[in-house]
């Protein structure tokens, strides 16, 4: 009776230990894609045409800040693929040792001013975002939608004052979204996939800071094949031509 | 002396033997719990690199954070007794029907996921919500993005560890001195603050420490509801959230704080909340 007690526990044990999870996907083939948050809409449509086209693939993907999502591959998160939303953020991952090969560049962003459709705050420049009560949310300077605001900010020689800063693009657009704030600096991909529930404005000097996306092959990815070809797909003319269509420029 | 003789019918002999032996079997699992619970936390202090720790804790962006989570902890602890403490007296001792339910949506913050209240606080008080957009429009107040909505989070998420504490311990120790203070003639006023409170300040005390430590450890609802700025509304756990993004080292020492802090609190809090209250 003790003994058996005994066994049950310790397969209780390693099932938990190792992850009871991993049977059931023979014959089938599955990518695991970490990829920073502003992809998220491009990068499923693109996974849907790459499906399409190989059947016998499954695209598991997480969507978060790119900062956060290096720091978990440096902590050893098994994935196959990484996109980033910026080359410094790549770098880390390159210097981690857990990239496979170089890091390949496949889009262009830029920032823009988002505000809520009626635009409670009137804004019409760059400049307007400084003024005071103005409640302007950007992403923190720790991730790259962060940094790049930074750049852009000495660029116009305008200081913001946000009220609140934010790890991830994604939080900064859901609060202009709820009319929280009167405006945010999101990526020009990320006000197009909100379509009308933000109203964007261009402004001059988001033009001469531009945001490139890498993306690499992890090293111990379970199929190095397959994540080559899903780099490739989304280089190739097919993922050029959905990106373009979410607003990302060529690299 | 001349009571050793009746000593051995009264209790059971205080010797080894007769101690409770826990199941070999049990041990195992204990022991893998314990592991859980402490060996994180060790796995922690080896990510620690001491020559840069000083540097690290007296960074601007860990003094603003502590001193933003020790002063909005602090408020939201007492505001909880100042809510909370009555609330839970009434609970105890009240007699209005329906009283179950409200006792059970008092539990709702415990079991609620944090981030879900932060967005039930945003869509009452936030600028579009029921209540935010009256505030704004009629006192131009905001909430969100301010320090109030810090403490606001804390406190819904803090305060029904007090009023549990409070409530069971008014429960436990029953109305009857409460009681035989009205029949001496004494009025509802002078039994609560005569009788009453002097009854609750053990348990008082524990519950005071573990809603201290749920408003210093909270997250979820603050960083939905109040934003994240440095000085205003980032406290350490989003302090650390956020600087963990780009420097796990800084990250990591103020974790550490917060560590300490926690120890403190359960070495101060541990006669009563850990070993029952006397």
């Amino acid at each position: 009776m003790r003994n058996r007690f005994l066994v049950g526990g310790l397969v209780l044990l390693l099932a938990v230990l190792t992850g009871c999870g991993q049977a059931g996907n023979q014959g089938r083939k599955e990518l695991t894609v970490l990829a920073a948050a502003s992809l998220m809409e491009s990068f499923r449509e693109i996974r849907d045409a790459f499906v399409a086209e190989h059947p016998d693939v499954g695209i598991d993907f997480d969507f978060q800040g790119s900062s956060l999502l290096a720091e978990q591959i440096r902590q050893g998160r098994p994935a196959d693929v990484y996109a980033s939303a910026d080359a410094r953020t790549m770098r880390k991952v390159v210097r981690s040792g857990r990239a496979a090969g170089d890091s390949k560049t496949f889009a262009t962003n830029r920032l823009t001013i988002v505000v809520p459709p009626d635009n409670p705050a009137g804004v019409t420049s760059f400049a307007d975002l400084a003024g005071p009560g103005e409640k302007v949310v950007t992403c923190a300077p720790q991730v790259p939608c962060g940094a790049a605001t930074e750049r852009v900010e000495r660029v116009a020689g305008v200081r913001l004052s946000p009220v609140s800063e934010e790890t991830d693009v994604k939080d900064v657009l859901n609060k202009v979204v709820a009319g929280e704030a009167d405006a945010g600096l999101v990526y020009v991909t990320d006000a197009h996939a909100a379509g009308e529930q933000v109203r964007s404005i261009d402004f001059p000097a988001s033009h001469e800071v531009l945001n490139t996306y890498p993306v690499v092959s992890l090293e111990d990815a379970a199929d190095p094949e397959l994540a080559t070809e899903f780099m490739a797909f989304v280089r190739g003319p097919k993922g050029r031509e959905i990106l373009a269509e979410y607003g990302f420029g060529a690299p | 002396m001349r009571f050793g003789t009746r000593r051995g019918t009264r209790r059971p002999p205080a010797s080894a033997s007769a101690r409770v032996r826990v199941p070999v079997p049990l041990w195992l699992p204990a022991i893998v719990a314990l592991a859980l619970v402490v060996l994180p936390v060790l796995g922690l202090l080896t990510r620690i690199d001491p020559t840069r720790l000083p540097t690290l804790l007296t960074s601007p962006e860990a003094l603003a954070a502590l001193n933003l989570s020790l002063h909005t902890s602090l408020i939201s602890t007492a505001l909880s007794v100042v809510l909370g403490g009555p609330l839970a007296l009434v609970l105890a001792r009240s007699r209005l029907p329906g009283l179950r339910v409200v006792r059970a949506l008092v539990l709702l913050p415990l079991v609620l996921p944090p981030v879900v209240g932060g967005l039930a606080l945003l869509y009452l008080l936030g600028r579009t919500g029921v209540l935010g957009g009256l505030l704004e429009n009629v006192f131009g107040l905001t909430i969100p993005y301010t320090t109030s909505a810090v403490v606001l989070a804390q406190t819904f998420v803090a305060m029904p560890f007090l009023v549990v504490g409070l409530e069971g311990s008014l429960r436990t120790a029953g109305a009857r001195y409460e009681q035989v203070a009205a029949t001496l003639g004494a009025g509802p006023w002078l039994t609560f603050r005569r009788v009453t409170l002097p009854l609750l300040l053990p348990a008082l005390g524990s519950s005071l420490v573990l809603t201290f430590a749920r408003a210093l450890g909270e997250f979820g609802a603050t960083i939905t509801f109040a934003g994240s700025l440095r000085g205003t509304t980032r406290t350490l756990p989003l302090a650390i959230y956020t600087t963990a993004q780009s420097d796990v080292d800084a990250a990591v020492a103020m974790s550490l704080l917060l560590v300490v802090i926690a120890l403190v609190v359960i070495v101060v809090a541990r006669p009563k909340a850990v070993e029952g209250r006397s």
